[in-house]
């Protein structure tokens, strides 16, 4: 970048200008897009958030002050109370509430990454495919991407848990995954399909780089915004779909709490309202703290919007 | 336009068939279906295994889609292979029950969903817009079948502890109770709740969205400049062009929402296409839960072209040809 006072100092100068402070910094986009994300109380604010309740979450051998499986026969059903560290109270075998939420955090927070990452992932390739390649290649694959679309989830996860045998988180996870990259796919083809115009991507297919070359170093880092922010976004809406598909019953089986897992059980006893209030107002706080982290980065990534001065 | 419908009803077909063998087979894989008339220790195995044959279930999966098929066409749908009944009666009643829930439901979120969000708008960064704002935020944040779980327990308590029953907390009527008596709606006021609260978070959100981009136009600031009240400019110029999307977004959720509002049936035990599917689903009532997908796809596909059309008619820019 030149120096601020351009066309008036001669070049001879240039050092003294910079001792006298008047050297504009050379900034990356990446750079912009954090001053950005910083300037964006709610996204802030919901990033600390996030890190204090993914925090308890894998943190909770150390932060629980009992087991999740641990049974009190003697003390159950008992009341939100500071009385024995039971703040979430305890349910109907005598075990500690707050423990299971702080685990079902954990369960949730592992579908939600583990999910977000892959189905990234996967979007990421077939989009990319997708769009650069065009033709055969993109119908065949956006045809793929429709039916995904009009697969109905419940009837994939009863039949996984009916091949796989129930229980598990991981199969859960990899289901949703198979079944979350449709959108992001779509995002990346779009962008793909119009920067593969481009003369830069010309230049770079003259001076010898391959198709891959060309994807990665030269497109991929035009993707990057949306893909973090589809991410980011994706992680809330497996945690909601988890939790729906655990207390439908074909999600995660007890006894692994996972968040989701929790409010279902909790059905059996409606008198006692901590056990649902708990783990779903959990869920809330994650989701709306995911979301708003979501808002700031799309704010924040992209180039287009320069609402907030960097 | 015409030949616009048609095509995409032609689309569908492939789709269709395509995406109800794919659940064909992964519904087909996922238990037996005989598994409740095998633990039936007075059913000779004779029985069994004539249901067997007579449902072709020892043929190929590619066969029994076949067999599948012609039922369809033939047999409307076929019957349950959990209570060899049929299985169109029960998809109608059903069908019946979830949409006289989603009717009252979608229209409520939609006249308070517009009404708030042309008020949002209007009064931009106001008290009432972040109230709204923040509302519909943790619409979108809160799982369904929670709050439907908050609102029941709230009226179980309020039913225990004064003994006043202002709501029922599941089920759909009484004995002898008709359709729209004060009994169903004492009933189905939980339910609509819910929805209407999911539904409000999306169509505020998006009317408020809407109108933003109307006001800032040319046209608005034309209408200012010419000296119309600014009743007229916002009711004449702005929300009729504003609503154009909203239209389109109720239709699809419609649609959508046809083939049950699963979680808040189910929380609810209301007898609708939702609670419908979850049931036969986990029975591994295979024909019951295709005969289910088939009609929430059509509902799903139809809606998804009622919504274009009308945005096509609504907006004159916009042209399918």
């Amino acid at each position: 970048m030149e120096p601020a006072s351009g066309g008036f100092v001669p070049p001879a100068a240039g050092g003294d200008i910079a001792a006298a402070g008047l050297e504009v910094k050379v900034r990356s986009q990446w750079s912009y897009a954090r001053s950005r994300f910083i300037r964006h109380r709610l996204a802030m604010f919901g990033l600390v958030v996030l890190f204090v309740v993914f925090g308890a979450g894998v943190f909770a051998n150390y932060i629980a002050p009992y087991s999740f499986s641990e049974i009190d026969l003697t003390n159950i059903l008992a009341g939100p109370t500071t009385a024995g560290h039971h703040f979430f109270g305890t349910d109907e075998i005598g075990r500690d509430y707050f423990s299971r939420v702080i685990y079902g955090i954990r369960t949730s927070e592992e579908v939600g990454v583990f999910v977000a990452i892959v189905s990234s992932l996967l979007g990421l390739a077939i989009g990319a495919l997708a769009g650069y390649y065009g033709g055969l290649i993109d119908n065949l694959l956006m045809r793929l991407t429709d039916l995904v679309l009009t697969l109905p989830f419940l009837a994939i996860l009863a039949t996984a848990s009916a091949l796989l045998g129930s229980g598990s988180q991981w199969r859960v996870s990899i289901i949703l995954a198979l079944l979350f990259w449709t959108g992001l796919a779509r995002v990346v083809r779009g962008v793909f399909l119009s920067l593969r115009e481009k003369e830069y991507v010309e230049a770079a297919k003259a001076a010898g780089a391959g198709d891959l070359r060309i994807m990665v170093r030269h497109i991929l880092p035009n993707t990057l915004g949306p893909i973090i922010v589809n991410g980011t976004l994706a992680v809330a809406a497996a945690i909601l779909t988890e939790a729906a598909l655990s207390f439908l019953g074909f999600g995660i089986k007890p006894p692994t709490p996972s968040l989701g897992v929790l409010i279902s059980e909790a059905q059996t006893n409606p008198q006692q309202w901590w056990l649902t209030v708990f783990p779903g107002l959990t869920i809330v706080i994650i989701v709306l703290a995911i979301n708003f982290v979501g808002d700031g980065l799309r704010d924040a990534l992209d180039p287009t919007q320069r609402r907030v001065r960097a | 336009m015409l030949t616009y419908i048609i095509r995409r009803l032609l689309y569908s077909i492939p789709v269709m068939i395509v995406s109800t063998f794919l659940s064909f087979t992964f519904v087909s894989l996922a238990g037996d279906p005989v598994a409740k008339l095998r633990g039936n220790p007075r059913l000779p195995a004779t029985t069994i295994a004539n249901v067997i044959k007579q449902n072709h279930l020892d043929r190929s999966l590619p066969v029994r889609y076949w067999f599948w098929i012609k039922d369809v066409f033939t047999h409307k749908l076929g019957n349950s292979l959990e209570t060899f009944q049929p299985i169109w009666p029960d998809i109608t009643r059903t069908i019946g029950h979830t949409a006289q829930v989603i009717v009252i439901a979608e229209l409520l979120a939609l006249v308070l969903g517009v009404a708030v969000g042309i008020f949002s708008a209007i009064r931009q960064y106001s008290v009432f817009d972040y109230a709204f704002t923040s509302i519909s935020f943790l619409g979108y944040a809160m799982p369904t079948f929670w709050l439907a779980l908050l609102l029941q327990i709230l009226f179980v308590d309020i039913y225990l502890k004064w003994n006043v029953r202002i709501f029922y907390t599941s089920g759909l009527n009484n004995p002898h109770q008709g359709t729209w008596s004060l009994d169903r709606l004492q009933h189905i006021a939980l339910p609509v709740m819910t929805l209407t609260i999911i539904s409000f978070a999306l169509y505020s959100r998006y009317m408020r969205a809407s109108m933003l981009d109307v006001i800032n136009t040319d046209y608005v600031r034309t209408a200012r400049a010419k000296g119309l009240s600014e009743w007229h400019v916002v009711m004449r110029h702005v929300f009729r062009n504003a609503l154009i999307p909203i239209v389109t977004i109720a239709a699809l959720n419609f649609g959508a929402l046809l083939g049950g509002a699963i979680v808040t049936e189910t929380v609810f035990s209301l007898d609708g296409m939702g609670y419908y599917f979850v049931q036969k689903l986990q029975a591994v009532d295979l024909y019951a839960v295709m005969g289910w997908l088939v009609v929430t796809s059509i509902t799903v596909i139809l809606f998804n072209l009622i919504a274009d059309v009308l945005y096509g008619y609504l907006d004159p820019r916009i042209r399918y040809d």
